[in-house]
């Protein structure tokens, strides 16, 4: 349905409806499934490394033993009533139709075979509640739909009873590692993680020479060395940043925004090589023990090189394992300076030290962007920033508009708490699974040409890898440069003025443009 | 019948009391392993107190979902309630004055509920969504409540039964007496009904009445940064 638009720039407008509601296409995407993982993946995890000749006996005990021990798989497997409220609201059937892609039915997948073994009902009247055996089509209707949920949770917020199928999404994934069907994808990566430390596998040396590379482009530009110190030991701040910030566009840009805000607030900082990964796949596999072994590489990083804080670097699931979790898997942080926020946002402190005066910046270098936010789904819904409840919503928005001018919001049922996930998060950001990765981006990009049509909106900003990495791929599919996408930090280091940098004497023309165009 | 209803009563009500406090127990017992409250949410135990009371007093995320299934939830759940105030005249003597003042209500409340189920019913099949999702059971669950409240309703309005009998009998129960239970069929129907329900509470979906005061992504506290949480399973790894 679309919906006719009073307030349009133009006049009155139909407009695309980013939550529109498909028909149902019943299994139109049963064919979507990663390619699964190689025994060496599996094993490097802990699990076995092919699927076990008792895989069914392995697998319904598994959900008993995972209903054991997290009170929210087993409260969620009991307290669905089907009342139909979440249907509409995963990203993933809104652009696939796919009933089996609503949450109710999604968590139904797997709630079907725990009624079947564990409940009075399902035993003795199977068919009366819907629960069915353990087969190998279960098992594969498993795997493929238990990877087109990207764990953004955007159902709980809607569920009357808080119902969270990212928490259902990620115990199947850990029963089906735990029977040895792991997603190649997932488990490469958090081996690799574990191994050398980060998740593209980049070697200590390998990142020295980029990121010295990168004082380089960095003094070139602005006539100031600024530095990106690696294992710097004694240094106050250790960052924990997405290892695609060191060297992924648009991530990269980002990466440099924090650096000069960290040389501009005079404090001292470092990378560390051992834990070069804010990212933590193991949240998305569901293991508490693969996510807690990667969560204390952080800590032994911060002991060793005797930082007095940790700040993390835009990445979404990475802040909530980061902001909800460090504390309990790898804490307590009795070492590190109680004073900060333990840890802490690079927003937090970017936004702090904006607060205080101490950053300058430039905001007609942003002018010729035309901004709209997406909030994160990790980063909304499984965290905070700042002290109040919403932080997380108002500090990026704050950051943004101190150093930008045309900046503009899209449509409120897609952001904020509601917002919509770029489609590739919860380990789907591979390219097996481009099809529903592009599907479940659909509504978000209608959002985001609502706001086009509406106000010229050219650019959007996000401070999450997966993100950024996402909509740079599928954005040329809905009519934006792949650079359409922008890291927040990227806006900061436009705008911001470093004392003794060069700056032009001569106007710049795009300057000028952009101050007749006004601001809003 | 009177005994054969009597029997049942108690069976029913044995059923629903350890059934539910079994699963309350186990609910209670296990762990939460991660800090998952969906956020933004609050930072101190008033804070979640007055989130939970706005869940449970007025469905607030369903209402942020979709105003349908909202009325007419809102509508049985809430003259249910008051459906059931109404009944406590039946369990005790002398009636307290409370129970008095809601008895007026409870019979608007009577249609509200009724309205309010057919009306989810008509959804259950109407709305090709929620239809794809429904078992039987889920069709059975509504229609039995609608036995409830039509049995019901007929004895209020239609055909009265001798109330006054029907007190002495659950009165009776109460102290482990079998009296004489009126035999008109509206009132075994519904009687019949009721327990029906009360044994299969704690073995279904009605399990969602405890179970969103056990629900982590509503009860938690926002305070992760400040203060560690720590499953007992999870300490074991640390040693
Ligand atoms: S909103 Fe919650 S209770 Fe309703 S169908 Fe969805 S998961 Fe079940
Ligand atoms: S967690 Fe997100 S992706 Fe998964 S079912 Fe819910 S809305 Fe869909």
């Amino acid at each position: 349905m679309a919906i006719l638009d009073m307030d349009g720039e133009d006049g009155p407008k139909f407009i695309p409806d980013p939550l529109k509601i498909p028909k149902l296409a019943c299994d139109s995407m049963a064919d979507s499934a990663p390619y699964p993982a190689y025994p060496e993946h599996n094993m490097k995890l802990g699990f076995p490394g092919e699927l076990l000749d008792n895989w069914q006996e392995v697998a319904i005990a598994k959900i008993g033993d995972l209903a054991s021990k997290n009170r929210a798989f087993q409260v969620y497997l009991d307290a669905c009533v089907k009342c139909g409220a979440c249907t509409d609201k995963c990203h993933y059937f809104l652009g696939s139709g796919d009933p089996k892609n609503m949450p109710v039915a999604r968590q139904d997948l797997l709630r079907s075979v725990y009624r079947r073994y564990y409940t009075f009902a399902g035993k003795y009247f199977p068919w009366l509640v819907g629960a069915r055996d353990l087969t190998r089509e279960v098992l594969d209707e498993w795997y493929s739909y238990y990877h087109q949920c990207s764990q953004c949770r955007r159902c709980s917020v809607f569920c009357p009873y808080g119902i969270d199928t990212a928490e259902i999404s990620m115990a199947a994934r850990e029963i089906m590692d735990t029977v040895g069907i792991g997603q190649k994808y997932c488990n490469e990566i958090i081996g690799k993680a574990l191994e050398i430390g980060n998740n593209l596998g980049l070697q200590e040396k390998a990142l020295r020479a980029t990121l010295e590379d990168l004082e380089e482009d960095i003094e070139d530009e602005t006539g100031v060395s600024v530095r990106i110190p690696v294992d710097e030991k004694g240094a106050d701040i250790l960052l924990i940043t997405p290892s695609a910030d060191f060297f992924a566009e648009p991530h990269i840009d980002g990466l440099i925004g924090y650096a000069k805000v960290f040389h501009q607030a005079g404090v001292s900082w470092t990378v560390s090589s051992y834990a070069s990964e804010a990212a933590n796949f193991g949240l998305f596999i569901g293991s508490y023990e693969n996510m807690r072994d990667l969560a204390l590489r952080i800590r032994r990083a911060a002991e060793d090189l005797g930082v007095k804080r940790i700040v993390f670097g835009e990445c979404g699931h990475a802040w909530r394992v980061a902001y909800s979790f460090l504390n309990t898997l790898a804490g307590p942080f009795d070492f590190l300076d109680q004073n900060y926020p333990i840890p802490q946002h690079i927003l937090e402190f970017t936004w702090d030290q904006i607060e205080r005066g101490n950053l300058k910046f430039d905001k007609t270098k942003n002018d010729h962007l035309r901004l709209t936010y997406h909030d994160s789904c990790n980063v909304a819904r499984g965290s905070r920033m700042g002290d109040k409840p919403g932080g997380q919503f108002e500090i990026p928005r704050n950051v943004i508009k101190a150093v930008c001018n045309n900046y503009f919001e899209m449509d409120r049922d897609t952001t904020k708490e509601s917002t919509l996930c770029c489609g590739g998060g919860g380990g789907l950001l591979t390219d097996d699974l481009m099809d529903i990765r592009v599907k479940g981006a659909s509504p978000r990009m209608t959002a985001l040409q609502q706001v086009t049509q509406d106000h010229g909106v050219t650019h959007m900003a996000a401070i999450c890898a997966i993100c950024k990495t996402q909509f740079a791929k599928v954005m040329p599919k809905f009519g934006y440069e792949r650079d359409s996408i922008l890291s927040v930090h990227q806006l900061v280091s436009n705008a911001i003025l470093l004392d003794g940098q060069i700056t032009d004497d001569a106007p710049v023309p795009e300057l000028e443009m952009a101050n007749e165009e006004g601001t809003s | 019948m009177s005994t054969l209803y009597a029997l049942l009563f108690y069976f029913a009500t044995i059923m629903l009391v350890v059934g539910l406090g079994l699963r309350i127990a186990k609910y209670a017992r296990t762990p939460a392993p991660l800090k998952i409250p969906t956020m933004p949410a609050p930072t101190t135990r008033s804070g979640v107190f007055w989130r939970m009371s706005r869940e449970v007093l007025v469905f607030e995320s369903l209402f942020k979902s979709n105003k349908w299934i909202w009325v007419f939830g809102y509508m049985f759940h809430v003259g249910l309630a008051l459906v059931l105030l109404r009944h406590f005249r039946y369990f005790i003597e002398p009636i307290w004055f409370w129970v008095n003042w809601v008895q007026p209500f409870g019979i608007y409340a009577s249609f509200a509920l009724l309205i309010g189920l057919l009306g989810l019913l008509v959804r259950r099949i109407v709305v090709e969504r929620i239809r794809y999702i429904s078992s039987p059971s889920d069709y059975l669950m509504l229609l039995l409540l609608i036995g409830i409240a039509l049995s019901g309703m007929n004895m209020k309005f239609l055909a009265p039964t001798d109330i006054v009998a029907v007190k002495v009998f659950f009165l009776g129960l109460l102290r482990l007496q079998i009296n004489e239970l009126p035999t008109s069929a509206s009132l075994l129907v519904h009687l019949g009904l009721v327990a029906t329900l009360m044994i299969i509470f704690p073995i279904s979906k009605l399990l969602h009445g405890p179970g969103i005061f056990f629900s982590p992504t509503r009860y938690q506290v926002d305070n992760s940064r400040e203060k560690r949480h720590l499953a007992p399973w999870a300490a074991e790894l640390e040693k």
